[in-house]
C-alpha cells in the first residue's frame, strides 16, 4: 500500500508525462470499446431488421436452368406450381403457413391520381407468414381470395399517394384497367435494411392477379412462402419442404433439385458473420494500437528508469528492497495504464453513443467488454512494465548514486 | 578481552577489472571499530577509502577476506539480507545529499520508514521528530529546492537516523559544504555520536577529520595509519566562527 503511494507520487511529479504515456492505451481501449459497441449495435439493427422478415421464413423459388453452359437465374428452369403449395400445406407438418406471391410493377390510378407501384398477388397467409399488421380496414378473407374478388389492400405509402390525407377505405382504385376495392391498408414498416421503401406496395387475392393483372393460367406460381412454427423448426421444416417438392416433380435421389429453397435464418446467419467478421478485423486494429499503447509504457517507463537512476540509487542504499523497488516501477506501469484504460473506457462509451445517436444503432456496451478492456489495459502495465521495473530493481545502487 | 567490536575487518580484499587491467581497490585491510567510536577514513582519491566505505556499508562486497559485523558475518550474505542490513542497522550521509527531488523534507526523511513497513501515522510522527532533532522543524513541507544545501544535508541526516541505526557512515558529509555550514553539520554528527551511534566519516580533508576521535589514513588499498585524538568540538568552533547560523 505504502508502495503504491511511492508510485502514485512519482507519477504526479510527471504529470503531463504520465498523461501522454497513457495516451497510446486511452486511444487503443476507447478504439476497441467503439468497435464492439457499434459492432454489437448494427448487429442488434441487424437482427431487428431480419425479425421484421421472418426469422421462421422459407422462401422457394423456381430451379434454374443451364443451357449450353450459361446458367439462368431462378425461373428459367421448372417453374413451380400450385399443386406444390397444396403439396407443401398438406405434407411438411413442420410448416405453420405456406402462400403462393407473385408480384408485377402496375401503374394504380384513382380519379386523376396515379402511383407506379409494385401488386403482390397471395392469400391471407401472406400476411402471417410475413407478420404484417393491418391499420385500418382488413386483410382479405379465405373466400374473396379463393373467389378471386377484386379487392386490395394498399401499402402506406401508396395510400398517401393517392387519397393523400382523404379516406381509402372503401374506394375503388383501378389497376390494369381493373376496378379493385380498397379493404384494408397496412401498418407502416418502414425502409428495409436497404433503402427500400416497405410501405410502397399493394396487396390483391392471388387469384385476381394471375387472371387479371398477369392475364394466366391459375397453375404456376412465381413463389411459395412458408413459415415454420418457431425458428427452431426452420431447418426441419426445409427438409420436409425439399422431400415433399422433390416428390412432387418425381426427381430420383441422382438427381439436383429443381428449385430452391432460402432459408432467411441462414440468410441471417451469414449476414451476422459478416458483421462479425467486419468486427474482428477492426477489434484487431484496436489490438494493435494497444500493443502499440504498451509499447510506449515500456519506452516511457524504460526512460523514467534511467532518468530516475540516482533515485534508484538512493532507494536501494537506504535498504528498499529489490523487490520494493520492482513493485515500485510495476505499479507505476500498471497505474499508468489502468488509468488509460479507465479513460479509454470513458472515451469509448462517449464516442460509441455519438456513433449509435448519428448511426441510429441502438448503444450496446455490455459489462463483459468493460470488464475485459480494463483487464487488457492492467494486464498490458504489468507486461510491459515488468521489464523496466526488473531493470531499475538490478541497478548497482553505487553506480546509481554516481549516475549524472 | 573487551567486547565484540562492531565492526571487524579481517584480511578484505577488492579486485575490480578494468578490461585486462585489475585494479587492486582494496589490498588485506584489517579494522576493529569499537561501538560508540567516532571514526575518520583519509586519502586522497583513488586511495580505497570510498570502496571500504562502500564494503562497511554493505553497498558493495569483498573480493575476499572476512567482515563481522556485531559479530555477525556478513561478506557472504545475500543481497536481499545486505538491503535489510542497511535498512535497520546503517544510517547513510552522502556528499550530494542524495535526497529525491521535487518531494518533501518530511517524505524523504520518512522513506526508509516506507521499506521498513511502519504504519503511516507512526511514520510521520517519527519523521517529524527526526526532522525537529536535525534543527528543522517547520521545514517538512519544503522540497530539496527550497532548501539550502546546509539544511539538505540535515534532512539527509534526519533520514538517516529516522530507523535508529547502529552505524552512521558518511561519505564526505560536507564536501558540497561551505565552511560554517560544514562545522554546523559536524556538530549535529558529533551530537548524533555523543548519543551512542557509532559513525564512521569518510574525508580527505584534516580539518574535518580533526572532530572524530580516531582517523586512519588510506592509501593505496592499504591503511597507512590509524590514531587517536581527541576531537575537536565542533559547537565550540561555531561559537568562534564569523557568520550567522543558517
Amino acid at each position: 500500500m505504502s508502495i503504491a503511494l511511492l508510485a502514485f507520487g512519482a507519477l504526479r511529479r510527471n504529470l503531463m508525462r504520465s498523461l501522454l504515456t497513457s495516451l497510446g492505451v486511452i486511444i487503443g481501449v476507447g478504439a476497441l470499446i467503439v468497435t464492439v459497441a457499434s459492432g454489437e449495435g448494427s448487429k442488434a439493427v441487424l437482427q431487428a431488421q431480419l425479425a421484421t422478415l421472418g426469422t421462421n421464413l422459407l422462401i422457394i423459388l423456381p430451379g434454374s436452368s443451364t443451357l449450353g453452359g450459361a446458367r439462368g437465374g431462378p425461373g428459367s428452369g421448372k417453374p413451380l406450381t400450385h399443386a406444390d403449395l397444396l403439396a407443401i400445406s398438406k405434407g411438411a407438418s413442420a410448416a405453420h403457413f405456406a402462400a403462393p406471391l407473385d408480384r408485377t410493377v402496375v401503374q394504380v390510378v384513382l380519379d386523376n391520381q396515379n402511383w407506379l407501384t409494385t401488386v403482390f398477388g397471395s392469400t391471407p397467409d401472406f400476411f402471417a407468414i410475413r407478420e404484417w399488421t393491418i391499420a385500418r380496414g382488413r386483410f382479405f378473407n379465405d373466400s374473396e381470395s379463393d373467389s378471386g374478388a377484386k379487392v386490395c389492400v394498399l401499402g402506406q405509402t401508396v395510400a398517401a399517394q393517392l387519397f393523400g390525407s382523404g379516406e381509402p377505405l372503401g374506394q375503388v382504385v383501378r389497376a390494369k384497367a381493373m376496378p379493385c376495392q380498397v379493404v384494408g391498408v397496412l401498418a407502416g414498416k418502414g425502409q428495409s435494411s436497404q433503402g427500400q421503401d416497405q410501405d410502397d406496395l399493394v396487396v390483391m387475392p392471388w387469384v385476381t392477379f394471375k387472371s387479371r393483372m398477369m392475364s394466366q393460367d391459375r397453375i404456376h406460381v412465381g413463389s411459395i412462402l412458408v413459415s415454420a412454427f418457431s425458428p427452431d423448426e426452420v431447418s426441419h421444416a426445409q427438409t420436409q419442404v425439399i422431400g415433399v417438392l422433390r416428390q412432387q416433380h418425381r426427381l430420383s435421389d441422382n438427381q439436383p433439385d429443381d428449385f430452391t429453397v432460402r432459408n432467411l435464418a441462414d440468410l441471417a446467419a451469414t449476414q451476422e458473420k459478416a458483421a462479425d467478421a467486419q468486427t474482428g478485423m477492426l477489434r484487431n486494429v484496436a489490438a494493435v494500437s494497444l500493443l502499440v499503447g504498451g509499447i510506449g509504457i515500456m519506452n516511457i517507463m524504460l526512460v523514467s528508469v534511467t532518468e530516475r537512476t540516482r533515485e534508484i540509487g538512493i532507494r536501494l542504499a537506504i535498504g528498499a528492497s529489490e523487490n520494493k523497488v520492482l513493485l515500485q516501477f510495476l505499479v507505476e506501469a500498471v497505474v499508468l495504464s489502468a488509468a488509460g484504460g479507465v479513460i479509454g473506457i470513458a472515451l469509448g462509451i462517449a464516442g460509441a453513443m455519438t456513433l449509435a445517436t448519428t448511426m441510429g444503432w441502438p448503444f450496446v456496451v455490455s459489462p463483459l467488454w468493460i470488464s475485459v478492456a480494463f483487464g487488457i489495459s492492467m494486464a498490458i502495465g504489468v507486461v510491459f512494465g515488468f521489464y523496466p521495473a526488473r531493470k531499475a530493481a538490478r541497478m548497482n545502487p553505487i553506480d546509481a548514486l554516481r549516475f549524472e | 578481552m573487551a567486547a565484540e567490536p562492531i565492526i571487524r575487518l579481517a584480511g578484505i580484499t577488492k579486485t575490480y577489472k578494468t578490461g585486462e587491467v585489475e585494479v587492486h581497490a582494496l589490498a588485506l585491510v584489517d579494522l576493529a571499530v569499537e561501538k560508540g567510536e567516532m571514526l575518520a577514513i583519509m586519502g586522497p582519491s583513488g586511495s580505497g577509502k570510498s570502496t571500504l566505505m562502500n564494503v562497511l556499508g554493505c553497498l558493495d562486497q569483498p573480493s575476499t577476506g572476512s567482515y563481522r559485523f556485531e559479530g555477525r558475518e556478513v561478506a557472504t550474505l545475500p543481497k536481499s539480507a545486505l538491503s535489510e542490513l542497511r535498512l535497520t542497522a546503517f544510517g547513510f550521509v552522502f556528499q550530494g545529499f542524495q535526497l529525491i527531488a521535487r518531494t518533501s523534507a518530511l517524505d524523504n526523511v520518512a522513506l526508509p520508514l516506507v521499506y521498513a513497513d511502519v504504519p503511516a501515522h507512526e511514520r510521520r510522527q517519527r519523521a517529524m521528530e527526526a526532522l525537529a532533532r536535525v534543527g528543522l522543524a517547520g521545514r517538512e513541507d519544503h522540497t530539496s529546492a527550497q532548501l539550502s544545501g546546509g539544511q539538505q544535508q540535515r534532512v539527509a541526516i534526519a533520514r538517516a537516523l529516522v530507523n535508529r541505526p547502529r552505524l552512521i557512515l558518511a561519505d564526505e558529509p560536507t564536501g558540497a559544504l561551505d565552511t560554517r555550514t560544514s562545522v554546523e553539520v559536524l556538530g549535529l554528527i558529533q551530537s548524533l555520536h555523543k548519543s551512542g551511534i557509532t559513525v564512521v566519516m569518510v574525508t580527505h580533508e584534516p580539518d574535518i577529520a580533526a572532530y572524530a576521535g580516531r582517523v586512519i589514513v588510506v592509501r593505496d588499498g592499504r591503511i597507512l595509519s590509524d590514531e587517536k585524538q581527541v576531537p575537536h568540538d565542533a559547537a565550540a568552533d561555531l561559537i568562534a566562527l564569523p557568520g550567522q547560523a543558517a
